[in-house]
């Protein structure tokens, strides 16, 4: 098999990225858009990553999620509260107060699940059962089993809790050490860095534990179980003042600072692309979307689906976090109704008319999404929400029944593409009846 | 280990367990009952059964239209929205009486869910469950914000004008209302009557099949699609109804106000077992107990109705997807 | 009553015994046992419905047996997750073509030897360490393996694309590139005209000496099973209800009246006691 010879496809890729940062760079420096304009562009990009971390759940590894708003929320108030303590008054009482809490409950969560990883409590489980099973009858092995699992989870749960607090502990000390060294000019960016990765971590995270039972689900029954998710969190949203006083609840909180630039929004979208391209392009990837095209021959293949649900689910949730740090610290204030449920739909639309299973489709879509939405506004003032929302899901029905394959279908531009085969001379072994009859 | 003396022992641990899940569900109702008096309790109880009356109208078109089409019908909420609007038109602008404008409501709720159907689901019934989905949710959003545009029904809150006087009967400190009443009545005689057309008659029993076997249902002569467009007809016509009782009993209608409604008589419809009629009776009735005893009971309990709401279909989900009354399905390989 | 094996090979590397399916109310299948020694290429035949697929269920993990236990290379397989009973050597393809359709030719098969990737997460994202190598590998097996098939010119296609016959072979491919000990096709001949089916028997018997495999085939057209089984097992009514060679269950007056009704079990049994 022949191949021309032609330009390796990241070349021309890397050549628009660049370009595309500097028009818009040079755009927001010489003013050539206003300050407006310039804070839609970022929000394009953030709406970019989010919608590539859906598509990646729901185009690639086909688990139709409608709770990703949730784990946008997380990462945007989880980063507001680790920034806003670096402000000039911290909410916490001091600057690494909320920073060193969340990186305590992560790493603590995490050793949780290990504890019952390494302790194999899932084999223990079934033993206990089989052992049971046979002396008891069926009802009365189902209560035991249960009540034995529920203490067992109860003492390394508290164990867990326990680690946290240690390791609370121990991270303070690391990060008041570390802050302390730390050039004054670099507390900003950095703190703001670690906000915006521990906004994607604490989102992945949960989306991995939220991910535990659901994902087991079948089709639709996970769609409205992560539904059920993102209106839980809506909810505990809107009455967050009632845990930490400076979420402010359904007021909106305010005071964050404002450190997202168009350099860092688009920075973390190339990097979430080459995330998500590479993890694709190779055996990991070819293992999500098989999961996708065929869940039970993918078992007969050797593929563990669960695993690669919960693969997917925690990346897309890494990414939704992201993007919503970035979004927090876009425009400086959050408001619970900016994750409400039609909100939530935001995604899933762009993913859609772009193209489920098209990295390229999605970025593209999230573009013309941010840009007309905003355009809209422009052009309709008036009663702009109102038409705003019933615009929308005309849109998406006429996609769904008209082109559910959406803009791209699975096509993918540049460096994106999926991978040729290197050119090579494959030997084809000479074997008498083996070419056969080719209807 | 003597294998007699460790089953004895197990046996005893299971009981002991049993016996202590009792005697805390007992002192839990106890506690419930003390806190603010045996009247409280039992006027919680009898307004939370009140309102599961109401969502089993909503839950039974769910319920239903899943059996027959595999399809979560999200736009059914908005449907009873429309129902409890057409009443609020009927009653206070045309001064129509109670019965006619429930009948109103039922009418126009019906064919209205019969064009949705025709027009945005039929042409889906072969494509992926998600994109059906994907399009009821769409039908959803546009009905709820459609009718908020200022020329249609307006995004305003609306005090609902109740067709008759309220009538209340103190009985030892409960208060009953003529409304409960007439929720209840209605509601089982549109029970009762579906009932009886599932159960007794011909169309009934082409629904039973087509829910049961589609081609095979096509073989015998069955007209599918109009089984299908009476089944959403039925379900919409019951949900219509719902938003009229839904709107005497609380006086305020606004185009949202039939997502959580409708979201609620879901969660029932699965807690009962999807696609079983009884179940979506029983599990709706639990369902209304609990919304208002977690208003009734909880402290800032109407803050975390809908929370409440969501474990249960979460719980449901990890224990027993196919609800109370479902069966377990297997695929076939 | 365990199986007469042919051979003196050795113990069985499938070992079934009295393996029940219960569904509800149904009992698909009823105490059933079965041997199959190493290197066999064993036929598991039957009239529609009668429960053959259940058992290839069972043995790969998609349904967990009611009563009976499964072993393969003495290791018990019963309630072992699908996946893992694929890692420890059993391939299947599946009566109703079951490939990836919207992936690649080349695709279906690399996915057959994801277990052995030779990468992990981190590479993969990253690029480093063993992933280029791996990769390549990987891919050029892949081709490989696609070429003794016949399949390399078609290695782009999105497998949706290809013709019936070739979709057959693709999905017996990928099976074999997951390494197995022990294939088991369902049905592989099915809607196959008689120069497809001939070829497709050839291709059988191929894989069967080259790859040094132990095949377990469920077919419905005779000659299939009666041209390259050694050794074959009948069912009825998720019941055993004959085995032998070829000739055997030609004979067999249980079987002709499972496929063919009571009339023409009664007419050969009336023949054959009429020519002793």
């Amino acid at each position: 098999m022949k191949r021309r010879f032609s330009i390796p496809t990241w070349i021309p890729t890397l050549i628009f990225a660049a370009l595309v940062y500097l028009a818009v760079q040079y755009a927001s420096d010489n003013e050539v858009i206003s300050r407006y304009w310039y804070q839609v562009i970022q929000f394009a990009a953030i709406t970019a990553i989010s919608a590539l971390g859906l598509n990646l759940i729901y185009g690639f590894n086909g688990q139709f999620s409608l709770g990703h708003v949730g784990f946008y929320a997380i990462g945007a108030y989880g980063s507001a509260l680790i920034t806003k303590d670096f402000g000039r008054v911290p909410w916490s009482g001091d600057r690494i107060g909320a920073l060193s809490w969340i990186l305590a409950a992560q790493m603590g969560i995490v050793l949780t699940l290990a504890l019952f990883r390494i302790l194999h409590i899932g084999d223990l489980r079934k033993k206990m059962r089989s052992a049971l099973s046979a002396m008891l009858r069926p009802h009365e092995c189902n209560v035991i089993c249960t009540v034995a699992t529920l203490i067992i989870a109860a003492i390394i749960l508290a164990a867990g809790y326990y680690a946290t607090i240690g390791l609370h502990w121990a991270a303070y000390r690391v990060l008041d050490a570390f802050f302390a060294v730390l050039p004054e000019t670099l507390i900003s960016p950095v703190s703001f860095v670690l906000a915006v990765l521990n906004g994607g971590t604490m989102a992945a995270l949960v989306a991995y534990l939220v991910g535990l039972p659901l994902l087991r689900l079948g089709s639709d029954y996970f769609g409205i179980a992560t539904l059920g998710f993102a209106i839980m969190m809506y909810t505990a949203l809107q009455n967050s003042d009632l845990v930490i006083a400076t979420m402010k609840g359904a007021r909106g909180m305010v005071g964050i600072p404002p450190l997202t630039t168009w350099g860092g929004a688009f920075g973390a979208l190339v990097i979430c692309v080459i995330i998500m391209r590479n993890l694709i392009r190779s055996s990991l990837g070819r293992a999500v979307i098989s999961v996708r095209e065929d869940e039970i021959a993918a078992r007969a293949m050797g593929i563990d689906v669960a695993q690669q649900k919960a693969l997917a689910f925690s990346f897309g949730g890494f990414f939704a976090g992201v993007a919503g740090a970035l979004f927090a610290h876009l425009y400086g204030f959050l408001h619970p109704s900016s994750f409400s449920m039609i909100k939530g739909f935001d995604p899933l639309i762009i993913i859609v008319f772009g193209g489920l299973g098209s990295m390229t489709g999605t970025i593209m879509a999230s573009v013309g999404f941010a840009l007309l939405i905003e355009g809209l506004r422009v052009v309709l003032p008036q009663g702009f929400e109102d038409w705003r929302f019933v615009i929308y899901p005309i849109l998406l029905l006429l996609v769904m029944l008209l082109r559910p394959a959406g803009l791209l279908g699975t096509r993918e531009w540049g460096w994106l593409r999926q991978p040729l085969p290197p050119d090579r001379d494959i030997p084809v072994p000479q074997r008498a009846g083996s070419q056969g009859e080719e209807a | 280990m003597n294998n007699a003396i460790t089953r004895t022992t197990l046996r005893g641990i299971v009981w002991a367990i049993y016996a202590a899940l009792g005697v805390g569900i007992v002192w839990g109702v106890v506690q419930l009952v003390q806190m603010n008096g045996p009247v409280y309790f039992v006027q919680s109880v009898i307004d939370g059964l009140r309102l599961g009356f109401v969502y089993a109208l909503i839950a039974l078109g769910y319920t239903m239209v899943y059996g027959i089409v595999r399809l979560i019908n999200f736009a059914h909420g908005d449907v009873f929205m429309v129902g409890a609007f057409t009443s609020f038109y009927a009653i206070s602008q045309y001064g129509w009486g109670f019965v006619p404008a429930i009948v109103l409501a039922m009418v126009v709720c019906l064919v209205l869910n019969v064009v949705i159907e025709r027009v945005a689901y039929k042409p889906l019934r072969n494509a992926p469950r998600i994109a059906a989905l994907i399009t009821a949710i769409g039908v959803s959003f546009f009905l709820e914000y459609f009718t908020a545009l200022k020329w249609v029904f307006s995004a305003d809150y609306i005090t609902y004008r109740r067709p008759f006087d309220v009538v209340v009967w103190n009985i030892k400190g409960v208060l009953i209302t003529n409304i409960t009443i007439i929720i209840v009545g209605v509601t089982t005689f549109l029970l009762l009557l579906l009932t009886f057309i599932i159960n007794k008659t011909k169309v009934g029993k082409a629904m039973r099949a087509t829910a049961n076997d589609k081609p095979a249902s096509r073989l015998m002569g069955i007209n599918v699609d109009a089984i299908i467009s009476l089944t959403f007809a039925i379900g919409a016509a019951l949900a219509g109804a719902g938003g009229v009782l839904y709107a005497i009993a609380f006086p305020q209608i606004w185009t949202f106000m039939g997502i959580m409604p409708g979201l609620k008589a879901f969660v029932a419809a699965v807690l009962g077992g999807i696609g079983n009629i009884l179940g979506a009776f029983v599990g709706s009735l639990l369902m209304g107990t609990v919304d208002v005893m977690v208003v009734s009971f909880v402290p800032g309990g109407s803050r975390f109705r809908d929370l409440f709401a969501f474990l249960i279909l979460i719980i449901v989900f990890l224990v027993k997807p196919t609800g109370i009354f479902g069966e377990t399905q297997i695929e076939k390989v | 009553m365990t199986d007469t094996i042919l051979s003196l090979d050795g113990a069985a590397l499938l070992d079934i015994q009295n393996l029940t399916m219960q569904f509800g109310g149904l009992r698909a299948v009823s105490d059933f046992t079965m041997g199959v020694p190493e290197h066999g290429l064993y036929g598991l035949i039957g009239p529609n419905g009668a429960g053959k697929t259940t058992v290839f269920n069972m043995i790969t993990g998609l349904y967990v047996p009611t009563a009976g236990a499964i072993a393969f290379d003495e290791r018990q397989l019963n309630g072992m997750p699908p996946h893992q009973i694929t890692q420890l050597g059993i391939a299947r393809t599946f009566q109703n073509i079951r490939l990836f359709r919207d992936l690649t030719v080349l695709d279906n098969v690399r996915i057959a030897y994801h277990q052995h990737a030779g990468y992990g997460l981190v590479e993969a994202i990253t690029r480093l360490g063993r992933f280029r190598r791996q990769e390549r590998l990987l891919t050029e097996r892949a081709q490989d393996f696609l070429a003794v098939f016949g399949l390399h010119d078609r290695q782009l296609e999105q497998a949706k694309n290809l013709p019936y016959g070739e979709q057959r072979r693709l999905e017996i491919a990928r099976a074999l590139a997951a390494q197995p000990r022990l294939l088991l096709l369902d049905e592989p001949a099915a809607g196959m005209n008689p120069n497809e089916t001939e070829t497709l028997m050839q291709l059988i018997r191929f894989i069967h000496d080259e790859f040094d495999l132990t095949i377990l085939l469920i077919e419905h057209q005779m000659r299939v099973v009666m041209g390259i089984c050694e050794w074959i097992t009948v069912m009825d009514f998720g019941q055993v209800i004959a085995r032998g060679t070829a000739d055997d269950i030609q004979r067999n007056v249980a079987v002709i009246e499972a496929y063919l009704g009571k009339q023409f079990g009664k007419e050969l049994a009336a023949d054959a006691a009429a020519s002793r």
